[in-house]
């Protein structure tokens, strides 16, 4: 037999001043001493394996793990309330009525999807949704927060229809609609675009799995596709440091550090874990995603209330000569872990046989404390499994404010030459539409699946998606993702609460109550002081608005080292909101027009605020100033008057207000409801200011005329200002804001779509 | 006693869910058939649904036409049992050899998800009675592998036979010859096409409910059937 020689816990013990590749591993000096105190020898090659995916950056938070502590601080009880899973499981739980609850996540893959755009994106869809699938859940829908380098670079037509190819072949062929995300260009990420990922999925309340190995003599079962040598050392080297260039490593080659994905496998292991959780077969589920089955053990084991004994040679392999050390840091995708009662073993296998997935018991739970693995029966692996999932490093990064962040707040907008004749306002208001950023993504979002499984109620270009969870009832969530990276670079605390009213306002203007919160945290590097600031000035900002709103944080993400050399990325805190929605058929669309005599009514106030405006980038490629303001009472006023609307029938389109101001807010909401308007501007104030100002806390909403004045009365007696935008004209065939510009719907058509097929299309 | 339609799902199929669904609201009994087993459970109709059944692994259907259920899906359709091919049903179809030509990638090599406009071409197939000869109709359609080529002489026969059943209108979203969304067998009892009336039910959940018409269709020729 050619079982390669493998370092036992006996030969560390033997022989203890080897030399080890920690520092190849990632793994600092004092980490390696660390390990070698909880041990009392030197790791073996398979443990210090372990360690090392484990405590990396993207495994173990530890420089951010110090501040998210924070959004514990800031949870009420009351926020807590509706929560049924929090922070540290797989993915946040809510309960959203009538014995239904939801969870949903976003993860980030950019750095894979910089290095391989197809694959690196389409693993991110298939780990998002094992993270759903592991709390017991059906995934139900995708959506993808994306930004990449600006839309004419060369090396933007490389990567973004590589990521969007890898989102769409792996999400269509696992049969998940795409209902939202967005698309956002910026010099910035030239060298580290950003490939986030979140699902939603919907469970009974009383199907809810955690993720934990209990009662002694339960089997550990590893089912899905095999282990291969891919993706091994991903969280490690890719995820969490910045890129160095050269990649060798001594000895044998290894495949690419990014994993290669296979949705087909994926489906059948949705369909093959939903009928195991039917039947309850499971006491306990773990995917397997960034740090493989070092992540799936020991997580099991820590989470649990015994030990766990594992033998390694077991798993299923699809190379020749794996060592336990690949095996135990392989991100092969596809792959489950769950823990079984020995008397349900059998019927587990029947299951999986039934869907053609491989399934091998490895192992069992013990009464030990230790978690063991072994390898043709010598012990490769012997240690306390919380060392490993829960105990690693925390640091406590410096940070400061950068000493250029009051140059850039200074710098404001001010001084910038404004459009003022209807002629410049015009052809503003056209190259706004056009430009990429606010352009149609329909060359993006048409390459996913919406449709499959039939419950979609809205998807892009709305506000949120909106998805029906159970058909007899019409209950149904939405979704919704948000990040303005140019606020956040203005005013990190700020922004970051600029991105949270906005998902916030986004569900509540498809109709849907804001209940829980989740995020992808992009940051540059963690060593970086003026990045940490950043970081912490955001976790504190999007807490605080949390608790102000509240809505609890459920979990999220983090993703570091997002930097070239020393230029880190506009710091992107990308907020999600989940909403419920007790009836779907009430949600909102976004297109006017639907029913014959609209209103158009402006919820809100406009100040003049263009600091980190589109207008300021695109016309004058401007950075600076402050952003607008944010006053998370009103946005909480706001969503309940969308809410009570939709309740009682009186709102029949609304679209929110944001980047590119109100101008792109028409122009949206009539070419999507392919209808005309007449627009009248307030004669008292600046045409510029109210077209394209983007002060936050503004919806505009159409309201057939029998509703108006009860709809305006309400707004009124709440304290909601409100002023009529105009009035939907079907017969026009065009925009006309009275003053300024006729724009045909055609014009506008070409501009909005036409620019991201300009750019893109072969 | 209602008609009772096989929803067939193999490994990889995606859109069962929503075919059942369908037939759920034409009035009929949907009954889940697998892939694996050879038996129709005595249904009146099949649809094959859409999704990536196999992955989709060496070409678009070509393993799905081994699979057990198969081979009486082809001896009923042979006796005449209305049979709908849906996308990848489609595909799955014209491998099997129940319908001529085959499903290429689409021309501008992405996948396309889009609301279609349809023209009905042939209203009297068992699954399109219920449509005005001519009728436009809007449906989702959504594929990579939507192209419909066949060879010059089978175009012919399928034009010449009135066989082409829907049509693309308003632009070709994907380089099928002649425009073609869907073609029947001779006897008009076999229908596929790449677009997905299932899909298109409700407008809470699709651009219209236009797409019901095929289930009603269906339901239609069933009870005359039963009838007779």
């Amino acid at each position: 037999m050619d079982t390669p020689a493998v370092d036992t816990t006996a030969h560390a013990r033997e022989t203890p001043e080897a030399s080890q590749p920690y520092l190849e591993l990632g793994l600092a000096e004092d980490e390696y001493a660390r390990i070698r105190e909880i041990l009392g020898r030197r790791p073996t090659d398979a443990e210090l394996a372990m360690y090392s995916v484990m405590w990396s950056e993207h495994c173990s938070y530890k420089s951010s793990k110090r501040h998210l502590a924070y959004f514990g601080k800031t949870t009420t009880d009351e926020m807590r309330a509706k929560m049924l899973a929090g922070i540290g499981e797989n993915a946040g739980v809510v309960d959203v009525g009538d014995g239904w609850a939801v969870t949903f996540k976003v993860e980030s893959h950019n750095h894979p999807s910089y290095v391989e755009p197809y694959q690196g994106a389409a693993t991110g869809v298939g780990g998002i949704v094992r993270d759903i699938l592991a709390m017991g859940a059906r995934p139900l829908a995708v959506a993808d927060p994306l930004r990449f380098g600006p839309a004419d670079a060369p090396d933007t037509r490389r990567v973004l229809p590589g990521v969007v190819a890898g989102i769409a072949g792996y999400g269509n062929c696992l049969g998940l609609p795409n209902v939202g995300g967005e698309v956002v260009f910026d010099e910035s990420y030239a060298g580290n675009p950003l490939v986030n990922a979140l699902c939603v999925g919907a469970m009974r309340k009383e199907d809810l799995h955690l993720a934990h190995a209990s009662g002694t003599g339960n089997k550990i079962i590893l089912f899905g596709a095999r282990t291969g040598l891919d993706g091994i050392g991903g969280v490690s080297v890719l995820a969490s440091d910045t890129f160095s260039g050269d990649e060798t490593t001594g000895g044998r080659k290894k495949l690419p550090s990014v994993q290669v994905g296979d949705p087909f496998t994926e489906k059948v292991l949705i369909e093959c874990c939903l009928e195991l959780f039917g039947k309850r077969l499971v006491v306990g589920i773990q995917d397997l995603g960034g740090a493989g089955l070092s992540c799936a053990t020991s997580e099991l084991a820590a989470a649990g209330d015994g030990g766990m004994r594992v033998e390694l040679d077991r798993v299923p392999l699809r190379a020749k000569g794996m060592t336990p050390a690949e095996i135990l840091s392989s991100e092969s995708q596809e792959r489950m872990c769950a823990v079984v009662r020995p008397s349900d073993v059998d019927d587990f296998m029947k299951v999986c046989a039934k869907w053609d997935v491989i399934a091998t018991e490895i192992g069992e739970v013990t009464d030990g404390d230790h978690l063991v693995i072994t390898w043709h029966g010598e012990t490769v692996v012997d240690v306390p499994p919380r060392t490993v999932a829960h105990q690693g490093p925390v640091y406590d990064r410096p940070y400061a404010r950068p000493v250029t962040q009051d140059a850039v707040q200074a710098d404001t907008p001010d001084s910038l030459p404004r459009p003022s004749t209807p002629d410049e306002l015009r052809d503003t208001l056209l190259r706004l539409v056009s430009s990429p950023n606010l352009a149609s993504k329909e060359w993006v979002t048409q390459q996913y699946d919406r449709y499959v499984r039939g419950n979609t109620v809205l998807a892009q270009p709305s506000d949120s998606g909106v998805i029906r969870i159970d058909e007899s009832t019409g209950r149904g969530v939405a979704v919704s993702t948000d990040c303005n990276s140019r606020y956040v670079f203005l005013d990190p605390y700020r922004g970051t609460q600029l991105a949270l009213a906005e998902a916030y306002r986004n569900v509540a203007t498809s109709g849907a109550m804001p209940l829980a919160v989740t995020n992808c945290l992009n940051f540059g590097s963690p060593k970086d002081p003026g990045v940490m600031w950043q970081f912490e000035r955001a976790v504190h900002g999007l807490a605080d608005g949390c608790a102000q709103l509240g809505i609890p944080v459920t979990g999220g993400n983090v993703s570091f080292y997002n930097q070239t050399g020393d230029t880190a990325i506009l710091p992107t805190p990308v907020v999600g909101v989940l909403g419920v929605i007790d009836d779907v058929r009430r949600s909102i669309p976004t297109g006017i027009g639907a029913e014959a005599g609209e209103t158009l009514l402006l919820l809100g106030e406009t100040r003049a605020e263009f600091g980190g405006s589109a207008w300021a980038q695109v016309v004058h490629s401007h950075l600076g100033g402050l952003p607008p303001e944010v006053d998370l009472e009103r946005e909480r006023l706001l969503a309940e008057i969308l809410v009570a609307g939709s309740r009682d029938g009186m709102i029949s389109a609304a679209h929110d207000v944001s980047e590119g101001g109100l101008a792109q807010t028409l122009v949206e909401m009539a070419l999507i409801g392919q209808c005309g308007a007449r627009i009248l501007l307030d004669p008292d104030a600046d045409p510029f200011v109210q077209l394209f100002s983007e002060s936050a806390g503004r919806v505009v909403v159409a309201v057939p005329r029998s509703e108006e004045l009860r709809f305006t009365e309400m707004c009124t007696a709440r304290g909601l200002p409100w002023r009529k935008a105009g009035v939907v004209d079907p017969e026009s065939g065009s925009l006309e804001i009275q003053g300024v510009a006729d724009f045909d719907l055609g014009e506008l058509r070409q501009a909005w779509e036409g620019a991201l097929p300009a750019l893109f299309e072969a | 006693m209602t008609a009772r339609i096989g929803v067939i799902t193999f490994p990889g199929t995606l859109d069962d869910v929503d075919a059942a669904r369908a037939v759920r609201y034409s009035g009929a009994e949907p009954v889940d058939l697998w892939h694996a087993d050879a038996d129709l459970k005595g249904v009146d109709a099949v649809i094959v649904p859409g999704g990536f059944s196999y992955g989709d692994y060496l070409r678009c259907g070509a393993i799905a036409r081994f699979a057990p259920v198969m081979t009486p899906v082809l001896e009923a359709a042979g006796k005449g049992m209305p049979v709908l091919g849906i996308c990848n049903g489609f595909q799955i179809l014209c491998e099997a050899g129940l319908l001529p030509g085959a499903l290429v990638r689409n021309d501008k090599l992405h996948f396309v998800c889009r609301d279609q406009w349809l023209r009905v071409e042939n209203n009297t197939t068992a699954w399109t009675t219920r449509y005005d000869a001519g009728a436009e109709i809007l449906i989702p359609l959504k594929s990579g592998e939507g192209g419909y080529m066949a060879d010059q002489p089978t175009l012919d026969t399928l034009e010449g036979e009135g066989r082409v059943v829907v049509r693309y209108v308003g632009g070709n979203p994907n380089g099928s010859r002649n425009d073609i969304a869907g073609i029947c067998s001779p006897n008009g009892r076999v229908v596929g096409l790449m677009p997905h009336p299932e899909h298109a039910i409700d407008a809470l959940t699709g651009p219209s409910d236009d797409g019901l018409g095929m289930f009603y269709s269906a339901l239609d020729a069933l009870t005359a059937a039963i009838a007779s």
